[in-house]
């Protein structure tokens, strides 16, 4: 660590953000501050994820990739539909996945509903990780998700809701009209105000992960300045998106995002992590983003506090793959659960 | 001037698109004779889980469709047949080295095949199904149902087209979706007929033609979890004792090799063979 990091590493987050941008949070400082990052060279990028998605890992190596895959899994079900039962039968696959391989690790995290998370934590009972680094954690989507479109107060009591009910992480959405016309210290503010209500009776407080929406953010550049804007405000991961709007996650946008990641680790020490969601169906393609963090921030962002997927059809893809490596013969659907 | 001819490129036909083998492998096609026909894609198992992939994701379309719609369907295919038998019958001769009058007899055959089979199609469960005998006031009922993914060995010997179509026909008529191993030595007209397909009326992914060598993508669809049933009748020169066995792994319905001209003869055998059996009870009436 350089003595530069040392500094900001001893400062809290407010006023890590103050002396980095030189002022107060304000719309003026954090537009001088955003603007002033370079921009992204947008083919660069993408010749750049294209390359990382084009290595072979084959074999035990594959192996290896797939059980990752599965513990980085935010098993999610964000359906209008959702019921009590389907969750329970949700956080069963989180905790077998494979019932015909007790090998198979579990997932990181199931993913629900505010209105959810109780029967989630119960369904999980003694495998719940409550602030623990074993066991599955439970993640709720909150402020007005997955709109974002609520008034502060109504954002702040879901999010409330969802911790006092016992989340252990909350996945928010950013304000994107806010943040598209300019009103970074709307942004900013918000997402202080969240991770302020993140915190529990006992001074802990639940993870925060914010949704930037990177769909309807337009530009690389602007996936790039509200990835620094939710971390200057104080997120614990930035994750892609709502999985709601098309397109959800993909391998520039991730890669672009896990970039401000490392640069604010050179800067600061400290390490945030990243979650790409939506969009991802298939091992191929998360074998790609395994790459993608392994060579951009490290291997040791690939554990559960720094990198997760969220993802619902994935699972079921993973393990037809892990069938396919144990058995030697390809695998089905009928082989695993209809979700 | 001497023309400077356009020779084609054979490729497979997986999820109604055209694509090269994922390995990008390809084998020489020779003439009768041995002289350089063409280049024709040698698929590899990966090629051929992805045509299982295509087979199952076309398969709710095709055995939801209505019955008297897919013998439409499989009548179109007749039609396009007769429009393209010139190119056919050019093949059969190219690549059999029989004379142009045998592969017309040839071609005629496996039009009328497929006209024999397309007809079948709204009427086979009239006789491979049942109101069953019962003593009580309700309705038992037997319907035949498509089994799923059915792949199939083509015949490796005899006429390359009747060989394919008589494979290929039966197991569509009910529904099931197809991939299909072509006759490795002479493929030309099963990617012919992969061409006629994808012109017909016939959904992407219902039927998927491989070329390459049956040895080698036999036992990875034996073992496939995701095929519902095998069709061996061209791997009499396999282990396919040994493909039965995988295929029991997973509970894959399996039909025998088949020697000889007679091999895959028209029968109702045939297309009742890949349909699973479905027995109900309704009630007659509330009086």
């Amino acid at each position: 660590m350089t003595s530069s990091q040392s500094a900001m590493a001893q400062l809290n987050n407010g006023d890590r953000a103050v002396a980095l941008l030189g002022g107060e949070a304000t719309d003026a400082n954090l537009r001088r501050y955003l603007h002033g990052i370079p921009g992204i060279d947008a083919v660069g990028l993408e010749q750049r994820a294209a390359d990382l998605g084009s290595r072979s890992v084959k074999t035990s190596s594959k192996k290896w990739a797939l059980d990752k895959i599965i513990s980085l899994i935010d098993l999610t079900t964000l359906e209008g539909a959702d019921t009590p039962g389907k969750v329970r039968s949700l956080v069963g696959k989180a905790l077998t996945p494979d019932p015909g391989d007790p090998t198979c690790p579990r997932v990181a995290a199931v993913c629900v509903y505010g209105d959810l998370v109780p029967i989630a934590v119960e369904a999980l009972g003694s495998a719940h990780a409550a602030g623990t680094a074993t066991g599955i954690s439970v993640a709720a989507v909150a402020t007005a998700f997955p709109s974002g479109r609520a008034s502060l107060a109504v954002k702040l009591a879901d999010v409330g809701d969802a911790v006092t009910g016992g989340a252990d992480e909350i996945d928010m959405v950013i304000d994107r009209g806010a943040f598209l016309s300019g009103r970074f210290g709307q942004v900013y503010d918000e997402i202080v105000a969240v991770k302020e209500a993140c915190k529990r009776a006992d001074g802990s407080h639940a993870h925060l992960k914010v949704i930037l929406e990177t769909g309807e953010l337009n530009t690389y550049d602007n996936v790039r300045r509200a990835s620094w804007l939710a971390i200057l405000a104080g997120g614990d991961f930035i994750k892609t998106s709502t999985g709601k709007i098309a397109p959800a996650a993909t391998l520039p946008v991730t890669l672009s995002m896990l970039e401000v990641v490392r640069d604010w680790k050179r800067l600061t020490g400290a390490r945030v992590g990243v979650k790409p969601a939506g969009g991802i169906r298939t091992s191929k393609d998360a074998i790609k983003y395994v790459v993608s963090v392994a060579e951009t921030v490290g291997e040791e962002w690939l554990t559960p506090s720094l990198f997760r997927f969220g993802a619902s059809s994935l699972l079921n893809d993973v393990l037809m793959q892990r069938q396919k490596m144990t058995t030697g013969h390809y695998s089905g659907p009928d082989y695993v659960t209809i979700d | 001037m001497t023309r400077l001819a356009v020779p084609k490129t054979y490729k497979l036909y997986i999820g109604g698109k055209f694509p090269r083998s994922e390995s990008g492998r390809v084998y020489e096609i020779r003439s009768h004779g041995g002289d350089f026909l063409a280049n024709a894609a040698e698929a590899s198992r990966k090629d051929a889980r992805d045509a299982v992939v295509a087979a199952r994701s076309a398969l709710g379309g095709w055995a939801g469709a209505t019955a008297y719609n897919r013998g439409q369907v499989l009548y179109r295919i007749a039609e396009l047949l007769e429009g393209r038998r010139v190119q056919f019958i050019d093949e059969i001769v190219q690549t059999e080295g029989v004379t142009p009058s045998a592969a017309s007899a040839q071609v005629d055959e496996a039009i009328d095949r497929w006209v024999w089979y397309a007809g079948w199609a709204d009427k086979y469960m009239q006789v491979a199904g049942n109101a069953n005998p019962v003593s009580g006031p309700y309705f038992n009922i037997s319907v035949p149902e498509p089994t799923g993914v059915v792949a199939i060995i083509a015949p490796q010997s005899g006429g390359s087209l009747l060989g394919l179509v008589s494979a290929v026909a039966p197991a569509l008529v009910s529904g099931n979706t197809v991939v299909v191993v072509a006759n490795e030595t002479m493929p030309l007209s099963a990617v012919s007929l992969g061409e006629v397909l994808a012109t017909s009326d016939v959904p992407g992914g219902v039927v998927n033609i491989l070329t390459g060598s049956p040895a080698e993508m036999a036992p990875w669809l034996a073992s496939h979890a995701d095929v519902n049933a095998i069709d061996l009748v061209g791997a009499g020169d396999l282990d396919w004792v040994h493909l039965q066995i995988d295929a029991a792994e997973t509970l894959t319905r399996v039909l025998q090799p088949e020697n000889g001209p007679d091999a895959a003869s028209p029968s109702l055998a045939r297309i009742v063979a890949f349909t699973e059996t479905k027995t109900i009870w309704h009630t007659k009436g509330l009086i």
